[in-house]
């Protein structure tokens, strides 16, 4: 039996849009007069659902609305969406820098908000000052921070620069300090933004892991990330958002899978791919006019672990040449680089022709993309590899291919690809 | 699809714990009763003024107060000696442009001791106004991150204000005591034991119309400008370079422009307290007291109120 400790109420954020003016003010005394007289707020009637690519007809929209949630003691729950869902937002309420508009937060123990790291550093004051100044805003006491000091100084592995201003330090030097101090505050609640995680490698992983052991020594945290490999890892639960709706909650890998989904409503068309106008590193000669992924020749973006995979790709010719073609893709993780780059093939090894459609598949085996999510790097070139004709990256609105398993080894969920190997068992 | 994603009455609370019949039967031996700790809400009652955090977050509060002060002049070279130069010039050309040029009366007092006695109290009063009325603001990257009861902020403004008052406070004494020891023209009196009352009235009132005016300016920063040049008049309307004798012997008409400013009291009290001259009425005192009674009061009620959702307008 484990207690609730955080039980979120109907809350509900507004906010105006557009600029704060003279506007403003006309129904600021319009919202007064209707208070005076003990009415309901005139304006909290109207808004509109969050939908940042809608044009709306109000000026008032609601960036969260009507979020319920229980949190109980223990529980390491994943606030996941897409940018501008509301995840911010309901941060910032449960951390208390913000209110919401109407409906309440619950909560028992002490709260504590890491949404930056080193806030309220003071540029000339040393290592040593700092620590104490963003202890104590953070809730620490005096005594609490003295008694930790040594530790958090070690953690943080700027021994040696302590008593420097920190404003000599480098920015990487910073964010150690002031993750440092912020890891070994000790609420019953912790809530973390995934901003926290700047910095280094090294520093990431320590990081991540500090997370984790607080998850573990059975602390309540509520983590927000978009990074879905370390949600599924760390959480338990999940609340996945969705135009300040919750859209899902429950289960961590069910809100993961849904939100994967989400990528997949903006799909968008061959006309778009064919017709776009932002093309990059384009001089025209030949040109996409279709890319899609293809299951057992049925058109999808998502791909079970033991299906093969294969990409149709049409290209039109705009003038003769005698260059060839070259096609190139690569797959890349969403945080990092490129995870995938060998598929580079000569197409076309001389003459192409104005007008000519050319069309081919390129399809990569079972089981060799491990679950998760990658973005898709298309590119076509002449057959030296001398020039690129058109290019379809992240900055074409195509979703990224979405890898799923039903397969219950956990393992299937780490890593990025499978390798072939042998495998010699000398009895 | 909108309304799907609304939440279904009766199903809260937590109805994701609620799917099976093991943790249906937990939720009965929940701890429904026991008392929230924390509840945060749009509104709450304006005289809620969380004492208990605020007492929590104490060591904050003396923080802030050291990192003004250790942050201010580093990379000085004269360092905390500025604290004296300031008041000291400031005197000095006051005592030039004022008393000698233009020949404004001192009250029979030496014009450097006299304009020393009265830029103190003036300074800490400025100082503390202009610095608590950009609470919201200039602290807005800290309160956009994390929580703390944000009148620690002005709170540490007012004792980093009373510390240097403190410092400037000596100063003057040791000009004071110097002309007590060789002029004797000055007749400090039992007044004296008012001036920690004084000090005290000068930095609430200080605090209150710093507080009113940095939660008005989230939202509307109109009043940023009235408050840079603004302080500058009201130094005119109040007994700094011109005393109130002055006024209501030669210049009766206007006595009431300088005898509406709440500061008026204050000034000549302390100024009557050392030096034995100027105006010393109890009445002007307590109309001091009731304007900064009311003005704190007010600045509590809106600080109170802006502090909970200023980020969204500032």
């Amino acid at each position: 039996m484990s207690k609730i400790v955080l039980r979120a109420v109907n809350i509900s954020k507004q906010y105006r849009l557009g600029q704060l003016g003279t506007g403003t003010i006309s129904h600021d005394l319009n919202r007064w007069w209707h208070k005076a007289r003990g009415k309901e707020d005139p304006y909290l009637r109207i808004g509109e659902a969050n939908d940042r690519s809608a044009k709306g007809g109000s000026d008032y929209v609601w960036s969260l609305k009507d979020i319920n949630f229980d949190v109980k003691e223990g529980d390491v729950l994943g606030i996941i969406g897409k940018n501008g869902a509301g995840k911010s937002t309901l941060l910032k309420i449960l951390s208390q820098v913000t209110t919401a508009t109407t409906g309440k937060v619950k909560i028992r123990g002490r709260i504590a908000a890491l949404l930056e790291v080193g806030t309220g550093f003071h540029p000339e004051l040393t290592g040593r000052e700092n620590v104490f100044l963003n202890g104590a805003i953070l809730g620490m006491t005096k005594a609490e921070i003295k008694s930790k000091f040594d530790e958090i100084v070690d953690f943080s592995g700027v021994e040696k620069y302590i008593d420097t201003p920190v404003k000599r330090y480098s920015s990487g030097m910073m964010v150690r300090l002031g993750f440092a101090v912020a890891a070994h505050l000790e609420p019953e609640i912790l809530i973390v933004d995934e901003v926290l995680a700047v910095g280094d490698a090294e520093f990431q992983k320590k990081c991540m892991g500090k997370i984790k052991n607080v998850a573990g020594e059975g602390r309540t945290v509520l983590f927000v990330s978009h990074n879905m490999q370390a949600m599924s890892s760390i959480c338990k639960t999940g609340i996945l958002l969705k135009n300040g709706m919750i859209d899902e909650i429950g289960d961590i890998n069910t809100c993961v899978k849904k939100y994967n989904g989400l990528f997949n409503d903006s799909v968008i068309g061959i006309a778009s791919i064919k017709d776009r106008l932002n093309r990059t590193n384009s001089n025209g000669n030949i040109l996409f006019s279709n890319i899609q992924a293809l299951s057992d020749g049925r058109k999808t973006w998502d791909f079970r672990y033991d299906e093969e995979i294969t990409f149709q790709i049409d290209c039109d010719i705009k003038n003769d040449s005698e260059d060839g073609l070259l096609f190139y893709m690569a797959l890349s993780d969403p945080l990092t680089t490129d995870i995938l780059t060998n598929i580079k093939v000569v197409v076309r090894e001389k003459t192409v022709l104005a007008g000519e459609k050319i069309s081919f598949t390129v399809s990569i085996p079972p089981k060799t993309m491990r679950v998760g999510q990658f973005l898709l790097y298309f590119t076509i070139g002449d057959a030296k590899g001398q020039q690129w004709y058109d290019v379809v990256d992240s900055n074409v609105n195509l979703p990224a291919l979405t890898i799923t398993s039903i397969d219950m080894d956990p393992h299937s969920n780490m890593g990025l690809f499978s390798i072939p190997y042998k495998l010699d068992v000398k009895a | 699809m909108l309304i799907s994603c609304l939440p279904i009455p009766g199903k809260f609370p937590g109805f994701w714990f609620c799917s099976d019949k093991k943790t249906m039967a937990e939720k009965d031996f929940d701890n429904e009763n026991e008392p929230w700790d924390l509840v945060l809400e749009p509104e709450s009652k304006w005289y809620s003024l969380r004492l208990k955090q605020l007492f929590r977050f104490r060591d904050l509060l003396f923080l802030f107060v050291r990192r003004d002060f250790v942050a201010i002049y580093k990379q000085t070279i004269l360092g905390p000696v500025w604290f004296f130069i300031q008041p000291v010039l400031t005197a000095a050309i006051f005592s030039l442009v004022f008393s000698i040029f233009g020949n404004i009366s001192t009250e029979g007092m030496p014009p450097l001791l006299y304009y020393i006695c009265n830029l103190t109290m003036w300074s800490y009063f400025s100082d503390t106004l202009t610095k608590t009325s950009d609470t919201f603001t200039a602290n807005s990257s800290i309160f956009g991150k994390v929580y703390f009861p944000r009148m620690i902020v002005p709170l540490s403004t007012v004792v980093s204000n009373l510390i240097k008052f403190g410092i400037q406070f000596l100063l003057f004494l040791g000009v004071w005591i110097y002309y007590l020891s060789t002029k004797d023209i000055l007749h400090p009196n039992a007044a004296i034991a008012l001036v920690p009352f004084l000090v005290i009235l000068m930095g609430f009132m200080g605090l209150g119309m710093g507080i009113i005016i940095s939660s008005m300016t989230t939202k509307y920063r109109d009043l940023k400008f009235l408050i840079t040049f603004g302080i500058q008049l009201l130094m005119y309307a109040s007994p700094i370079v011109i005393p109130l004798s002055e006024i209501i012997n030669h210049h009766a008409k206007y006595k009431y422009l300088m005898l509406a400013n709440p500061l008026t009291g204050i000034i000549e009290t302390f100024k009557y307290a050392f030096l034995g001259v100027g105006i010393f009425n109890w009445w002007y005192l307590a109309y001091s007291l009731g304007f900064t009674i009311v003005i704190f009061f007010i600045g509590l009620v809106v600080f109170n109120k802006v502090e909970k959702s200023f980020m969204d307008t500032v």
